[in-house]
């Protein structure tokens, strides 16, 4: 047997947009029988996974919440990718940028009289720490030729470390009986709430205006075509004038601004201090958003939301069900390979062909 | 299986190998439909047509590469299958390919052991490749990687390759098209003596001169369809070439007298080193082109033409600003839209992936090359109604057939996306227009009225300047042509004042009046000593 | 320094480097068939669980090992149908199998956290590992060890002697012109890669029966990548990967060394070390190169989708 792929001669709008969805619903497919071989039934983790946390106000705020860093990552991992530049390095410039804002909140901490200041100072801190985080991939790509998906990873671990080194030593709460953390911020130093007494707090709406704001960069001004073009066609991009070294660093700076504010919309928002670790895996799991969403905004917002619940769901089985939170991860990388390859099915026709595998055809 | 499965076309022997009813569909588009071909032991056959006649794909079914969709092929009159290469060498078939088949990283001799049925080991592989260059004259080393390596040696790659396995049929896909003059006359030497030891060579090409020299039957390929055969020694190339296209091609309007203007584009002693392992130094170039005319570079690819117009355009900065000009301006330091806002336009050789992005919609390919000369944004928005006006404008000017309002790029046929990405730039008026390979691959139709718009643009005044290694096209519009060889441009000299010969000669590196080794037949590449001189 | 010293750092350099050298062998063989498979982590962290898992199910570290090759290697299989035989993007494809590697690891590892066993057994020959000063270093160390030193000399050996190797370099080089000779790309590609995913899930299982003979979730750490990165570093080179690989463990002896001295530097900027070595490791690379192009396979990460 072997595959035969022809290219479609028109792309298939359809199957384009029915692929994600065969996709999940393939996952969904192997992940229930995952479940049933851990002895748990499938219909019951379903329903843990996928409904209950919809059904609930708390459960829907925690979902949004998690979807917010999710989609605003991810929105700016897809200007990178989309210019086939590899920043897989989001979760260091989430920390880094969460790191440096929660800093200024820090050293603000009992300012007195006029606070308006310190919230706008403590984003675009953290927004600008992301972006020169972000430059270093982007700066040894274009200088010296240095792979970025390895450079960027690596500083993943580098910006690990220097905040578990930054909340254990300088900047711990010397009032804090030792607690490796740093003192609360102070209320001028948090995002506010949008409603009384709930969790939802302002970092959604920056996450919504994000993915706005590049769906109408995207497709809308000449900077998007840009970014396409250097993806789809590097050459064509020369033709258009479009420079190498400039579209790296605006994508990468993009990508590391957008992972930047995230953190610290995380640490000014949910957590209201600095601790060694800040993220869940947020950036990595922004890559898998990113992908699903089809590299569009409007996409990743429905992705983010989509892997939010899961992850939510996840929480939720592991306490009612006895279900491993590994699930949920080893759930998100194969609905990534499944996205991945059901792209295939929107850009070539694929049959599978009975013959020998040792056919030098393949 | 003694009986013939299929009785021959003609009488007369049973042919070696033979094609019936070869029909190969690649969905809605028929490359081949219905071909007949038979080939004889110890003859050399032509296989005419023009590009996309469906010649390539024939030969790659032949090569086992392809499997027809309908039709059979027989040896000796028995059917056979040809699933893979494989088989089809081990029933004798050997293949030259036109682009090369060679790993550039790989030396020679690893690139020949590829193909070898056993594992030889180092040593008698080199024996055996050292046999064939004393039999032959294809003289290589095995040890040297193929990168550095020039066209005619890799042919010889090729070549040996195939001999190696002692093929009764040769396949020959446009072999000459990237040799010299000189390279060309010791191939067909080899052609010939291989003819003699009995074999039988299929050679696809459109270059008449070299068919009716070197083959005794040709087959007309005509949009998938044999429209002819004959015996090409007893046609004119006029004759032959009527066949291959159909109908008698419309000759060109000559140029109006051109309005001479002044200078528009200068290089002056530019030279830049090779961008990479695998491309080509400019030295010294300079060149002068004014308003009216179109100045023609010849030259065999790979010989610095994709690193010329990429320091005439701007996508490689010049080290000096001095070294490019236009309209006096010094802009070598300045990048492509830079030029294009002074009055500049260009035209790349490779339509898909670089004059144009395949996956982009027709108006989206309007602004790629014109966001910086046609108010096509405002306030770094798209402005996405005047770019498919644009678009419209460019395919009614230039009867681009196309599928849908605004299809993908790549979805329009070779001739079509010329005829658009050539359009594009001849509707922005340029003062100075940089064309590379402007109708390679294209249909003579379409190549016709590329040519023509051309002449019309250097009529209206504007500096034309065309590289090209077809010299028919060159003698066709230029009014002086330029030799390009090892990144060193010649003096250009006027059209009236040269000749195919002296420019072919330059071509191959060769400012030796006396010209290449004596040739096979005909003199037809006899050099014209007097212009063979290098500026 | 002691003759004994000095063995037992270089013991603790080999021990460290073992691992890079088994992963970055499989992965030399992908990337030099033209595959780019960045899922290195991910196999790898799953052979350490599914390895360990397995040994402590048998009693046997040999048949650990073997299930942990097996993990990495279905793995891979995985990828190799999306990459080779779906054409789909080979970065993405590869992030997609380390994010799903970390999954799978917690689950099989789940219930062995915690866990000790003994550590592969180590070598020893009566007289010779008892040699003063090289005794332990050259006949005394595990099984794994000569695995990766027999597993460069074999890689070498098949990629510049072998027909197979011959034609899986072609096949990296210019995937068109070897399809257009007839040479097998996919099917090449494709076991290329399972090799790739069997060499990451032995370099787990390394991990988690011999270095630190238990199993941690994520206890690879990045080596994975570090692995990826020193075949890059090694200009695709398996002589050049080992001493890499040993360099490296150089960089990991160093830092238990200085933590130990006490140098007051924090633990955190020690561990950091392997990550920053790696990265000016890329760096001092490049400015070593700054002429004469990518000495990378000239087909690495690209796509091939065969015309019929």
């Amino acid at each position: 047997m072997r595959l035969d792929l022809r290219p479609r001669s028109r792309r298939s709008p359809l199957l384009a947009a029915l692929s994600p969805v065969l996709a999940f619903a393939g996952a969904v497919f192997i992940g229930g029988i995952a479940v049933a071989l851990l002895g748990v039934s499938p219909a019951a983790a379903f329903l843990t996974y996928f409904v209950t946390p919809l059904s609930e106000v708390w459960s829907l705020q925690e979902v949004a919440l998690k979807a917010a860093p999710l989609a605003l990552i991810a929105t700016g991992l897809a200007f990178c990718y989309r210019a086939n530049l590899w920043n897989i390095g989001a979760e260091g410039q989430f920390v880094v940028g969460g790191l440096a804002g929660g800093w200024v909140g820090v050293a603000t901490h009992g300012s007195e009289g006029f606070t308006l200041w310190i919230l706008p100072l403590m984003l675009l801190v953290g927004t600008l720490a992301g972006v020169a985080y972000a430059m270093i991939p982007a700066l040894l790509k274009v200088r010296l030729g240095v792979s970025e998906i390895l450079t960027s990873l690596m500083l993943v671990y580098v910006a690990e470390l220097l905040l578990d080194y930054m909340a254990r030593g300088p900047l711990r709460d010397p009032a804090g009986y030792n607690f490796p953390q740093s003192v609360a911020f102070d209320g001028a130093a948090r995002l506010p709430y949008l409603a009384e007494g709930e969790t939802l707090h302002a970092g959604v709406l920056i996450a919504f205006g994000a993915v706005a704001l590049a769906t109408l960069v995207l497709t809308r001004t000449l900077f998007g075509f840009a970014v396409r073009v250097v993806g789809a066609s590097p050459r064509a991009a020369r033709f258009a004038g479009f420079s190498d070294a400039r579209m790296t660093f605006a994508a990468f700076a993009i990508s590391g601004g957008a992972a930047g504010l995230a953190g610290i919309a995380e640490v000014a928002g949910r957590i209201g201090q600095l601790q060694p670790t800040i993220s869940p895996g947020y950036g990595f799991t922004a890559i898998i958003v990113a992908f699903l969403g089809r590299l569009s905004p409007p996409g990743i917002l429905v992705a983010a939301l989509v892997i939010a619940l899961t992850t939510i769901g996840g929480e939720a089985a592991q306490i009612d069900l006895k279900l491993p939170l590994d699930l949920t991860r080893a759930f998100q990388g194969l609905l990534l390979g499944l996205v991945l390859g059901a792209d295939v099915l929107a850009r070539f026709h694929v049959r599978l062909v009975p013959g020998g595998p040792a056919s030098p055809r393949a | 299986m003694r009986a013939p499965a299929i009785p021959p076309l003609s009488s007369g022997p049973t042919p070696l190998y033979g094609a019936y009813g070869i029909v190969k569909r690649f969905g809605d588009f028929t490359a081949n439909d219905g071909i007949d071909l038979e080939i004889r032991a110890g003859e050399i056959h032509a296989l005419l047509g023009e590009n996309g006649a469906g010649k390539s794909t024939l030969m790659k079914i032949l090569y086992g590469l392809l499997e027809p969709t309908e039709g059979v092929i027989t040896h000796r009159g028995d059917v056979v299958r040809l699933p893979d290469p494989d088989s089809a060498r081990r029933l004798g078939i050997g293949m030259v390919f036109q682009h090369f088949s060679l790993c550039e990283n790989l030396t020679v001799a690893e690139n020949i052991a590829l193909v070898m049925p056993r594992a030889l080991s180092g040593r008698a592989l080199a024996a055996r490749i050292a046999a064939l260059a004393e039999t032959y004259g294809l003289h290589l080393d095995p040890a040297r990687p193929v990168w550095s390596l020039s066209a005619g040696e890799r042919q010889r790659i090729e070549i040996v390759r195939c001999l190696l396995q002692d093929p009764r049929l040769v396949i020959l896909d446009e072999p000459t098209s990237v040799l010299t003059s000189g390279e060309a006359e010791t191939l067909f030497v080899v052609l010939e003596r291989l003819r003699a030891e009995g074999r039988a060579l299929l050679y696809i090409s459109h270059r008449l001169d070299e068919v009716r020299r070197l083959c005794a039957r040709a087959t007309i390929l005509r949009a998938g369809k044999v429209v002819g055969a004959c015996d090409p020694r007893r046609e004119s190339a006029r004759s032959l070439a009527a066949m291959m296209v159909g109908a008698q091609v419309s000759a060109l309007k000559p140029p109006a007298a051109a309005a001479r203007a002044g200078e528009r584009l200068r290089l002056e002693r530019l030279a830049l080193p090779a961008p990479g392992l695998h491309a080509t130094d400019l030295r010294d170039v300079s060149l002068g082109v004014s308003g009216g005319e179109i100045l023609g570079i010849a030259g065999i690819a790979g010989n610095g033409q994709a690193e010329l117009f990429a320091a005439l355009s701007g996508e490689v900065r010049a080290p000096e600003a001095e070294a490019v000009r236009i309209d006096g301006r010094a802009v070598g330091h300045l990048g492509i839209n830079a030029r294009r806002r002074l009055g500049a336009a260009f035209v790349p050789e490779e339509r898909n992936g670089h004059a144009a992005a395949p996956g982009l919609s027709l108006s989206e390919n309007a602004v790629l090359s014109r966001h910086a000369t046609a108010p096509l944004t405002r306030f770094g928005l798209l402005r996405r109604r005047g770019a498919r006006a644009l678009a419209q404008a460019v395919i009614a000017a230039f009867d681009v057939r196309k599928a849908g309002p605004d299809p993908a790029a790549g979805t329009l046929s070779g001739g079509n996306l010329q005829k658009f990405v050539v359009g594009r730039e001849i509707l922005a008026e340029p003062g100075i227009l940089v064309i590379n390979q402007p109708t390679w691959g294209v249909d003579a139709a379409a190549a016709a009225h590329i040519r023509q718009a051309l002449l019309d643009l250097a009529a209206r005044g504007a500096a034309v300047l065309v590289i090209s290694q077809d010299l028919d096209e060159l003698f066709e519009i230029a009014g002086s042509v330029a030799v390009l060889h090892a990144g060193s441009l010649s003096r250009a000299m006027p059209r009236a004042e040269t000749s195919r010969a002296a420019i072919g000669l330059l071509m191959g590196g060769s400012a030796d009046p006396a010209g290449p080794p004596p040739a096979l037949g005909a003199p037809a590449g006899r050099p014209e000593p007097a212009h063979a001189e290098v500026s | 320094m002691s003759l004994d010293i000095v063995q037992m750092v270089l013991v603790t350099v080999v021990s460290a480097a073992t691992p890079l050298i088994i992963a970055a062998m499989g992965e030399l063989v992908a990337e030099r068939a033209g595959v780019l498979n960045l899922g290195v982590e991910g196999m790898m962290v799953l052979g350490a669980a599914v390895g360990f898992a397995v040994a402590v199910e048998t009693g046997s570290t040999l048949l650990g090992a073997v299930g942990g090759a097996g993990a990495g290697l279905a793995l891979s299989a995985l990828f190799g149908l999306l990459t080779v035989g779906l054409a789909a993007n080979q970065v993405a494809s590869g992030l997609a199998l380390t994010i799903m590697g970390l999954g799978l690891s917690g689950l099989a590892g789940a219930s062995y956290v915690g866990l000790k066993r003994e550590p592969a057994p180590h070598l020893h020959i009566p007289v010779l590992s008892d040699l003063p000063g090289v005794g332990r270093l050259l006949f005394g160390a595990d099984a794994f060890v000569y695995v990766a030193l027999a597993l460069v000399a074999g890689v070498s050996w098949f990629l510049w002697r072998t027909r197979a190797g011959l034609t899986l370099r072609a096949i990296g080089d210019d995937h068109t012109a070897t399809h257009a000779l007839g040479l097998p790309v996919r099917k090449v590609r494709f076991l290329a890669v399972l090799f790739g995913g069997a060499c990451a899930g032995l370099a787990g299982a390394y991990l988690s029966l011999a270095y630190t003979p238990f199993w941690a979730p994520a206890m690879t750490a990045g080596r994975g990548w570090i692995a990826l990165a020193l075949v890059v570093f090694a200009s695709w080179r398996p002589l050049r990967v080992a001493a890499g690989a040993l360099l490296f463990g150089g960089t990991t002896v160093l830092q238990l060394h200085a933590q130990a001295a006490g140098l007051g530097l924090p633990g955190q900027a020690l561990s950091a070390l392997p990550y920053i070595a790696t990265i000016l490791a890329l760096v001092l690379l490049s400015l070593g190169r700054r002429q004469g192009g990518s000495l990378a396979p000239a087909a690495l990460g690209r796509d091939f989708t065969p015309h019929r």
